[in-house]
């Protein structure tokens, strides 16, 4: 019912730099995406590998 | 006005032993014991001042459950006046005290870096075949949990109740900022088919809004009241409901926005009109909508999204910014706080992507969706659990957090400084430069004394009751220019 209401953006900071913060999102997520993908490429070199034997031996103690 | 928010972390390490029949308590001790041979002279821990069985609400309860203090095990104070021990199967380290947020993410990332140098040293005693691993990260997957907790140095004359109403808001929504995610459910009855990513590596493990306890039926607040320092004027809050962050920028905005928010309980500036109807179901609902759209019950009626909850926290520290000033968390590293706080929420709201080199969260999602995207693997498949655990791989070159190319806020000159150098600004200063220069001196140490051989008997106990004295303000001089311990305690009339 009130969710929408309740947003109450914070008024900007006096803060300047606070406008940099968001970069131009279409260029920024290119740019994310093909460095995802350059990862994902070489992604078998850095995985464990036997996937399956490493998940199944990662048991631990409980800690706090 | 609020007091200093003085802070620190305490990160219990996962630890995979391969290639040997070791048990994870004689390996932490030997990847401790590897480090301390290659780096600096054991000093070990003194256990005279610990009372984790005292609760913040006035009683103790050692004599139900005392929580079990292991002085059998590995237990030593750095030069950087950091603990680094053996709890509960895990090797654990404890920041020193730290004045800002900021200089507790550089002893954070100082602690990480003495883990990776001890898995180097522990390879040279171990067989070839052998290894051990470690990983920064809270859950095995397979409903077994270890720590990152915060400390915050807070007044003692604010009122418990007050504290626990009004800062469980904010430890039940920040997970959206600071959650380091998960692959899969751990909470029982729940499965991984229905909950195949969240957002916190903790949130299934939180059974009680307050409590004592540690280890079993976890607490969103946790009672523990073992000040270590003056306990008339202070008590030392002990967060145990976050997440180890590999993220330097989470790693920040989780002790700074807290620390800020302290201050605002403190100073009564905060308002008690944020109360949640079912903390503990709110913690785990969070936790489990990546989509940040289902809403949580406030007491008086209203719903909120987590997303809304943590805009309308920072609107009232940006007024608390206004009208009391930061000077208790530090003025420019609190503005820069607020600055990462309010762009992560508005890249959270706008496009999660792009957010993608601060939030912890956010990265191992688009990493392990777009594995799956590319493999056609499941939400369940093995391999997506494996991204998850090497997410936190301290091997370097198995490190996924840092093939993303994370944020970072530390420099590695400042990082590698950290792992010897203590702080200057606390009581640390003391403690890690008394440590460095007369190691066979210091006979133990704690967070609030020390314990010297002068050569004469009997032993000389230094009590550090105040966090913010023994700085290098105050003591550099007087340990430069004195040439033993019993001189400098001499000068120090103790």
């Amino acid at each position: 019912m009130a969710e929408r209401t309740q947003k109450q953006k914070p008024a900007p900071s006096r803060n300047d730099e606070i406008v940099e913060a968001a970069p131009a999102v279409t260029e920024s997520g290119e740019k994310l995406k093909a460095e995802l993908d350059d990862l994902l490429d070489e992604i078998d070199d850095v995985l464990e590998t036997n996937a399956e034997d490493f998940v199944k031996s990662y048991v631990q103690k409980g800690g706090q | 006005m609020a007091i200093p928010k003085v802070c620190g972390i305490e990160t219990e390490y996962g630890i995979l032993v391969r290639g040997t029949d070791t048990n994870p308590v004689a390996a932490s001790s030997l990847l401790i014991n590897a480090y301390l041979a290659a780096n600096q002279r054991k000093v070990g821990w003194d256990f005279n001042d610990e009372h984790p069985g005292s609760d913040a609400r006035g009683f103790r309860v050692d004599d139900l459950l005392a929580p079990e203090v292991e002085t059998h095990l590995v237990n030593a104070v750095l030069t950087n006046g950091a603990r680094y021990y053996v709890d509960h199967a895990h090797p654990e380290i404890s920041t020193p005290e730290c004045r800002t947020a900021l200089d507790a993410l550089k002893y954070d990332r100082a602690a990480e870096e003495i883990v990776r140098a001890s898995m180097v040293a522990a390879a040279t005693v171990l067989p070839a075949s052998a290894e051990v691993l470690c990983h920064k990260n809270n859950s095995d997957g397979k409903g077994n949990s270890y720590g990152c907790h915060e400390n915050y140095l807070v007044a003692r004359a604010l009122p418990f109740g007050r504290l626990v109403n009004q800062i469980t808001p904010h430890f039940v929504t920040r997970q959206v900022v600071v959650g380091a995610g998960k692959v899969g459910c751990e909470l029982p009855g729940v499965t991984s088919e229905q909950v195949p990513f969240q957002l916190s590596q903790r949130a299934d493990f939180f059974e009680e809004e307050v409590g004592l306890e540690t280890t079993l039926k976890r607490p969103i607040v946790n009672t523990r009241d073992e000040p270590h320092c003056d306990p008339v004027k202070y008590r030392r809050l002990h967060v145990i409901v976050g997440d180890a962050n590999m993220s330097e920028t989470a790693t920040l905005v989780k002790l700074g926005a807290t620390s800020i928010a302290l201050a605002m309980i403190e100073d009564d500036a905060m308002g008690d009109d944020l109360v949640l109807a079912n903390p503990v179901s709110a913690i785990r609902q969070v936790s489990h909508d990546p989509s940040l759209q289902r809403t949580v019950l406030l007491r008086d009626g209203r719903r909120m999204t987590a997303l809304e909850m943590q805009w309308e926290l920072l609107r009232r520290a940006l007024s608390y910014e206004q009208s009391h000033g930061l000077e208790c968390v530090d003025e420019a590293v609190g503005r820069r706080v607020l600055h990462l706080w309010e762009g992560m929420l508005t890249g959270l709201e706008r496009d999660p992507a792009s957010v993608a080199y601060q939030v912890d969260w956010v990265a191992k999602q688009r990493l392990v969706q777009g594995y799956a995207d590319r493999h056609g693997a499941s939400p369940t498949d093995v391999r997506l659990k494996a991204l998850d655990l090497q997410y936190h791989d301290l091997r370097r070159e198995r490190c996924l957090a840092l093939r993303l190319g994370l944020d970072t806020i530390v420099s590695t000159d400042e990082v590698s400084s950290a792992m010897t150098v203590p702080p200057s600004d606390t009581r640390a200063y003391f403690r890690g430069r008394c440590l460095a220069k007369w190691p066979d001196h210091v006979v133990a140490a704690n967070w609030d004394s020390m314990v010297f051989d002068i050569g004469r008997d009997p032993l000389r106990r230094v009590p550090m009751m105040e966090p913010l004295r023994g700085t290098a303000e105050s003591v550099q001089r007087l340990i430069d220019e004195s040439n033993s311990p019993a001189e400098l305690l001499a000068k120090l009339g103790a």
